[in-house]
Order: structure tokens, then C-alpha cells, then sequence
């Protein structure tokens, strides 16, 4: 599969640094919605946020933790706790996930941060980010689509990652992790990864 | 054990054992879209056991974690229905199996995500999307198998009669599961039933096929009456932690 590099717009670490701070702030309203209470926790939030968009997701590593939507809050407390939600129930990437965050936070000096699940809210694809979006689409994986689309199993046809078209067929709803299926566009005949739709 | 974590158990073992048995297809399904199909699948129902039976094992507070029970138990204490550990057979029989048994987790996972259990509510939340591709796929199955060849439709016909005998205790309550129903934790899978025998019959007779007839209904899964095939099973799974206890990668 030809894939374009990953990374293409954030070659740069300062302009890394920006797009960050505008992931993590669109993610972070997203999260908070209304809730004005949390205001004082924003700046640790904001710090354990930007540290572990460096973390990337074992299975698809052009995407980070923080992209993909599995990292939901931080509480301030005696010891801080990171609240994390898996993917797919049986992803066998969530040990090496949980492994990479803790690692991640120890390196940073957060060693006495707690890291809990929460299985509910259930994660669904709609908590990938608008970059985490377009990351999966430069990387050659059909973003899955939003909102009210995923409650039909019938899904669209996937749009190509490579040539843009909607001319394309489902090969395998089952793909190589548990969160793909495979595609292949008639147009330019490439075949690619589509995340599938939770 | 407490009725709760019983029950847990319960949901846990179906979840493990059919997820272990559809594993052994990884390598040997007729192609290789069908090969990663089956083997997500399993994962799935895997990634479920994991949730349910780490409860189980909260709950009866003896230290036993999910690998515990999974890797420690014996046949006599396992509590899956006798549906999940029926054996492979040829490929037509494998989805026939799916089939019921997926509609069937699909509707009860349905409504357990409204446990007043959190545990149960939101394993159940989460698996319950993943159930609707494994129903979607065995659906599909069914169809292009009974609407397909001679052989294909001979074979799906043989599964179907086959498995049908394990369908009722699906939708079987006893007095573990009474007074958790009474109490909004557990479902009352004779409720589901109605719903289960309608999608059931809309599958077949898109499949062109017809329903079975109702026969003497095999069960005792859930009281760890199981058939020999079990036995065989567990010997496979656990061989390597019995043989190597404590053993990590």
C-alpha cells in the first residue's frame, strides 16, 4: 500500500507545538462541554494532554493517544488521576497503550499520576479528532464517518484515501486490528484500510 | 457464589468459549477475508470475557482474576451455554452457529447496557457495537450459504439442524437469574425471544431456507453440565499456564 509520510504538516516542532495547543483546545471544549467547574485542573489537563499527543498509538502510529479520543480527563487530587477508555473491547493494543502512557507521564515527571479506565461513557469514533482525522486520511486510512451516519450499519462507501473518490467497494469488514476494514477504490484500484465506524 | 458474580461468570464463559472455539479457524478458513472475519470476532469476544469474568472475579473476592478463572477452572465450573462449545464442523456449520448465537447477544447485550449494574451496563454499551458486525456478518453468511450452491445450501441446512437443539437454553432463567431481573441487573432472556425468533426467520427466508422444527431441547450449560467437548477445549486453552504456571511472555 503506498502511503504518503505521516507526519507531512507537522514537520516542524514549533509548529507542532501550535497545532497541539489547537487540538487540545478544541478537544478539550469538546470534552468539557459546559462545564465551567474544572477550570483550575485546565492547566495540568492542558500539560498531560500536549505530553501524551507525542504518545502514538501502537497499531496506527501516525495517530496519538490524544487524537484517537482515548484520553478523557485529568482530576487533580492526591495522587492525580488520568482517565482513559479503551477502543474496541478485545484491542489487544490497549496493554501496549496503557504501557506507552505511563511511561510517558514518568518521563515527564508525573510518575504519581494514576491511570484509571472508564469503560463509559463507551469511546466511539466520533471522539477521534478533525486532525486526527485527516492524519488517518494522509496515512492511507479512510477516516470512519460522523455522527449520525454511524448509526447505520449500511455504511457510504468509503471515500478513497489516495485518489478522493466514493467509487469504491468493502473487501473484508474485518481487517488487520480490530477497528479496520479493508476497501479497495475502483477508480485508482488501490486497496486501503477504512477505521471501521463504532 | 453470589448471584451476581454467577452471573457475570455466566456471560463471561459464553464469550470465552465460543471466542476460543472460532480461534481455531485462524489459518484454516476458506479464504482469507473469512480468516480475519473469524478471528476478530473471537478477539471480541475475548476482549468480553476479559471485562466479565475480571468482574466475576471481583465480586467473589477470593483473589481470582480474570485469567484465574479462565485458565483455572475445570469443566464442572464452567457456566456457558452448550451452544458456544459445540464444535466447528465445516464452515457452514461454524456460521450456522453464529448466527443464533450473535442475534441472540446482540439483543441481550441491548438491553443489559440498561443494567442497574455500571460494570455490566457499560462492558455491555461497548460490546454490543462490536456484536452488530458479528451479526451482520453471520446474517450475510446464511444468505449467500442457503441461496447459494447445491453444496452450500445442503451443508447451512445440516448446521442449522444441528445447532438448533442449543437454541432454547439461550432464552432459559433460573433462580440465579430471578431475583437479578427482579432487581433490573440481569435481563429476562425469554423476553428476548420474540424479537430473536422474528429476526431469525427474516434471515432464513431471505436465505431461502426454512426454520427448523422445535425439537427436545438440550441443556445444562448453566448448572456445568456440559457435553465432552468442553473438556477437549480447555485442554487445548489452559495447557500452556497449567504446564508453565506464572508463566508471561
Amino acid at each position: 500500500m503506498s502511503t504518503t509520510p505521516a507526519n507531512k504538516s507537522l514537520s516542524s516542532p514549533r509548529k507542532r507545538g501550535s497545532r497541539v495547543a489547537a487540538e487540545i483546545s478544541e478537544l478539550g471544549s469538546r470534552l468539557r462541554g459546559n462545564d465551567t467547574e474544572r477550570g483550575e485542573n485546565d492547566e495540568l489537563e492542558c500539560r498531560v494532554f500536549e505530553i501524551l499527543s507525542q504518545v502514538p498509538d501502537p497499531e496506527i502510529p501516525c495517530v496519538s493517544v490524544v487524537d484517537l479520543g482515548i484520553v478523557r480527563e485529568v482530576r487533580e487530587g492526591a495522587p492525580p488521576v488520568l482517565v482513559i477508555t479503551p477502543t474496541y473491547t478485545g484491542c489487544p493494543a490497549t496493554i501496549a497503550i496503557a504501557s506507552a502512557i505511563r511511561v510517558a507521564l514518568d518521563r515527564a515527571g508525573l510518575a504519581d499520576m494514576r491511570i484509571e479506565t472508564a469503560l463509559s461513557p463507551a469511546w466511539t469514533t466520533d471522539w477521534i479528532s478533525d486532525a486526527g482525522r485527516e492524519k488517518l486520511r494522509a496515512y492511507g486510512i479512510a477516516p470512519p464517518p460522523q455522527g449520525a451516519a454511524r448509526h447505520s450499519l449500511r455504511e457510504e462507501p468509503a471515500q478513497c484515501p489516495r485518489c478522493g473518490s466514493a467509487s469504491t467497494e468493502e473487501i473484508s469488514r474485518f481487517g488487520s486490528t480490530p477497528c479496520k476494514s479493508l476497501h479497495r477504490c475502483l477508480d485508482c484500484r488501490e486497496p486501503f484500510d477504512r477505521f471501521k465506524c463504532h | 457464589m453470589q448471584p451476581l458474580a454467577e452471573y457475570a461468570l455466566r456471560l463471561g464463559d459464553d464469550s470465552l468459549v465460543l471466542g476460543q472455539r472460532l480461534s481455531e479457524w485462524c489459518g484454516h478458513a476458506p479464504m482469507l477475508e473469512i480468516d480475519l472475519a473469524l478471528a476478530n470476532i473471537g478477539l471480541d469476544l475475548v476482549g468480553q470475557a476479559t471485562h466479565f469474568l475480571g468482574l466475576a472475579g471481583a465480586l467473589e473476592g477470593e483473589g481470582r482474576d480474570a485469567d484465574a478463572l479462565a485458565f483455572g477452572r475445570d469443566v464442572l465450573d464452567f457456566r456457558n451455554v452448550l451452544l458456544v462449545e459445540q464444535p466447528n464442523g465445516d464452515f457452514a456449520q461454524t456460521i450456522a452457529r453464529q448466527f443464533l448465537f450473535s442475534n441472540w447477544q446482540e439483543l441481550l447485550l441491548r438491553e443489559l447496557a440498561r443494567s442497574r449494574d455500571d460494570t455490566i451496563a457499560a462492558v455491555s454499551a461497548k460490546a454490543v457495537k462490536e456484536v452488530a458486525y458479528h451479526a451482520r456478518f453471520a446474517n450475510e453468511w446464511m444468505v449467500r450459504l442457503g441461496d447459494g450452491t447445491e453444496e452450500s445450501r445442503s451443508r447451512v441446512v445440516a448446521g442449522l439442524e444441528w445447532i438448533w437443539r442449543f437454541a432454547d437454553e439461550l432464552f432459559a432463567v433460573d433462580e440465579t437469574t430471578e431475583a437479578l431481573i427482579a432487581d433490573g441487573i440481569a435481563v429476562d432472556a425469554r423476553s428476548l425471544r420474540p424479537e430473536w425468533d422474528a429476526r431469525i426467520a427474516r434471515t432464513l427466508a431471505e436465505a431461502k431456507l426454512e426454520t427448523p422444527k422445535p425439537r427436545r431441547a438440550v441443556t445444562g450449560g448453566r448448572a456445568g453440565h456440559h457435553s465432552e467437548h468442553l473438556g477437549h477445549l480447555l485442554s487445548e486453552m489452559q495447557f500452556l499456564p497449567r504446564a508453565y504456571p506464572g508463566a508471561v511472555w
